[in-house]
């Protein structure tokens, strides 16, 4: 039975957040000294690697304090209390916490300090984290590979000539590395769930509305979510219940009620019905991820799934879809950047109009640039609707697609990349290429339902291979369930405890 | 800048793309406030041109039924079945007064301020 190979590193320190939260209960280790583990495993393996592009260790010293007091005093001894107490964990640099810069990997924003958290980083804070510091990720989000940050790609750790995949690629590297028990990403069009599979990590993307944007720096507001990556499932399902529900700064976030997630790994999933789409299996599917894939397939059946053929006929217009839509939104978005309220400001301009377009030039990167340009294109007069209003339409064929699957199926089981990872330099030079490789993640971004990927194989060459579960509209129980069988089929129970 | 109406001509010139010229890359670019130097302006059309290709693959389909998808979270409870929700449409909250961010620390990231306003060149050349 294959079993995650990672790199063997000097931080030998708790690496889930369950083990990680009761060693620091039972005085097997403080927050403190697990906190500095850490810092001393990225002082080591990140000169390598650069998932980082700033530490908060003010922040992180700060916290670790108080949870070292509480656990003195015997507040954590409830299993309730502070689920993440003195939990290490990052944050991609696209969300805004208080004592680090948020660069989005942009230059326009290199000075930037923001004067407030994320709703989801003050959750994590809440709920006990010890938030190390802030994540490398794609300019604005804007890539698969992370070779679009203004700071420099990173380097997967499993294969340092290879990408980490993007648009998250320092948060599955760090999570990958032991630089973080766990870290948060963001998933426009398959930013967390892709970078999962090419580092061998678990990445969850939840229901559009699950988790609060409040604090995240837009990309495509229809489709960007906020979402974990972890070592196991069952982080993940931790992580998801500290994240998810209402917040009243994010008016698209969901009143849909949070059930105990973790707890819903308990029950078996005999007996759920597993849909397997063609679309997803076809042409440019690399032999060994669709290998790797459709055994765990099989496991599902053995585990007592029933496996089902469905259709999901549009996926072949998802990616033209997607490059429509979110560069439509990216071009809105990216408006704000602009040189008056914060960030760059080209200092040669002596109108306003020369202000905007120098700063604007001087501060975004080549693929940005792009992604405006093709917004501006589609929404521009006598093109609105021939394009964008044209995406809208087919992105409710590829939705009702889902729901008519969901009538059959309880959740569905796809590769999550149709490769594993490619060498850094590999796609620069051909962004429809680039674009192409998100195939199977976009589906579900335009959908606003819920996904995984988590690893189930490794190719000859030992690179991760992620599988992919999609779910029903808040139904990430279902999906977290089924991705916790896949992770026992592929590791025995040996995920790294 | 939404048209109201599209041309069958219009409709047709997207199923077969022309390609986009280049003088109409640059007047975007000036919509965007973007400023591409001359080495980025060949690769910027280039790039545009082939993604368009593939973009046009989207009027294969016949779409005149089918209503856009404007907005997420009513499309996911239509789906659920949650008439009341789909209903609700904008979510609102009572006007009240609550607490907003301090104005130095919000005027603190700006490159140029007065502590009150935020400063810019000069908007109208003579």
């Amino acid at each position: 039975m294959p079993k995650l190979e990672l790199k063997s590193t000097s931080n030998s320190a708790p690496r889930t957040i369950r083990s990680a939260r009761h060693a620091i209960v039972n005085g097997e280790t403080s927050a403190v000294a697990l906190a500095d583990s850490y810092y001393a495993t990225i002082a080591t393996e990140d000169p390598n690697i650069h998932a980082w592009l700033a530490l908060s260790r003010e922040r992180a010293t700060a916290q670790a304090h108080r949870i070292d007091e509480l656990a003195k005093a015997g507040d954590l001894a409830n299993a309730e209390a502070l689920p993440l107490a003195g939990v290490p964990i990052g944050i991609k640099d696209v969300l805004m916490m208080q004592g680090a810069p948020a660069t989005a990997g942009s230059k326009i924003l290199e000075n930037y300090r923001p004067p407030y958290d994320a709703t989801t980083v003050a959750k994590l804070a809440a709920a006990g984290a010890v938030l190390l510091g802030k994540l490398n990720c794609d300019e604005f989000a804007m890539g698969s590979s992370n070779e679009n940050s203004a700071y420099g790609p990173v380097h997967n750790p499993r294969s340092l000539d290879h990408v980490p995949g993007g648009s998250s690629g320092g948060s599955a590297a760090a999570v990958a590395a032991n630089m973080a028990v766990a870290t948060l990403g963001t998933d426009t069009g398959g930013s967390i769930r892709q970078p999962a599979s090419f580092c061998g990590v678990v990445g969850l993307l939840p229901t559009y509305g699950r988790v609060s944007r409040y604090g995240l720096i837009a990309f495509a507001s229809s489709l960007d979510r906020v979402g974990p990556f972890t070592h196991t499932v069952e982080d993940a399902a931790i992580l998801l219940g500290v994240l998810a529900g209402p917040d009243p700064m994010d008016a698209t976030s969901a009143h849909q009620p949070v059930p105990n997630y973790a707890a819903a790994l308990d029950a078996p999933v005999k007996g759920l019905r597993i849909g397997i789409p063609d679309e997803y299996f076809g042409e440019g599917l690399d032999p060994e991820v669709r290998a790797a894939v459709e055994k765990m397939a099989d496991a599902l059946r053995a585990a007592g799934c029933t496996l089902h053929k469905v259709s999901l006929p549009h996926t072949r217009y998802a990616v033209a879809t997607y490059y429509v839509l979110a560069t439509a939104e990216a071009s809105s978005n990216l408006a704000r950047f602009d040189g008056v309220r914060y960030g760059l400001r080209a200092e040669d301009s002596s109108t306003l109009s020369t202000m905007y377009r120098r700063t604007r030039d001087h501060g975004f990167g080549k693929e940005v640039k792009r992604r405006i340009l093709l917004g501006t294109y589609v929404l521009s007069a006598g093109y609105y609707d021939a394009y964008y209003r044209k995406a809208q339409q087919v992105r409710t064929l590829l939705t009702r697609d889902f729901l008519e699957a969901y009538t059959q199926v309880d959740a569905i089981l796809t590769p999550t990349a149709p490769t594993p990872a490619f060498r850094l330099g590999e796609k620069t030079d051909d962004p429809l290429a680039m674009y192409l490789a998100d195939i199977y993640t976009v589906t579900a971004n335009l959908a606003g339902i819920c996904g995984i990927s988590v690893p189930c194989g490794n190719s000859k060459d030992g690179l991760p291979i992620g599988a992919q579960i999609l779910g029903k509209h808040f139904d990430e129980a279902t999906v977290l369930r089924v991705a916790n069988a896949v992770e026992q089929a592929h590791c025995g129970g040996q995920a790294q405890r | 800048m939404r048209s109201t109406s599209q041309t069958p001509e219009q409709i047709e010139k997207v199923a077969k793309p022309e390609p986009v010229p280049l003088e109409q890359v640059l007047r975007v670019a000036e919509l965007a406030q973007l400023e591409l130097r001359e080495d980025e302006q060949q690769e910027m059309l280039c790039d545009l041109n082939a993604i368009l290709g593939h973009v046009a693959q989207m009027n294969e389909l016949d779409t005149r039924d089918v209503p856009p998808m404007t907005q997420v979270n009513a499309a996911m409870h239509a789906a659920a079945g949650d008439r009341a929700a789909v209903d609700a449409g904008n979510v609102l909250r009572d006007d009240t007064q609550r607490p907003s961010l301090d104005r130095a620390k919000a005027m603190a990231a700006a490159p140029e301020t007065d502590g009150t306003y935020f400063k810019v060149p000069k908007v109208i050349e003579r």
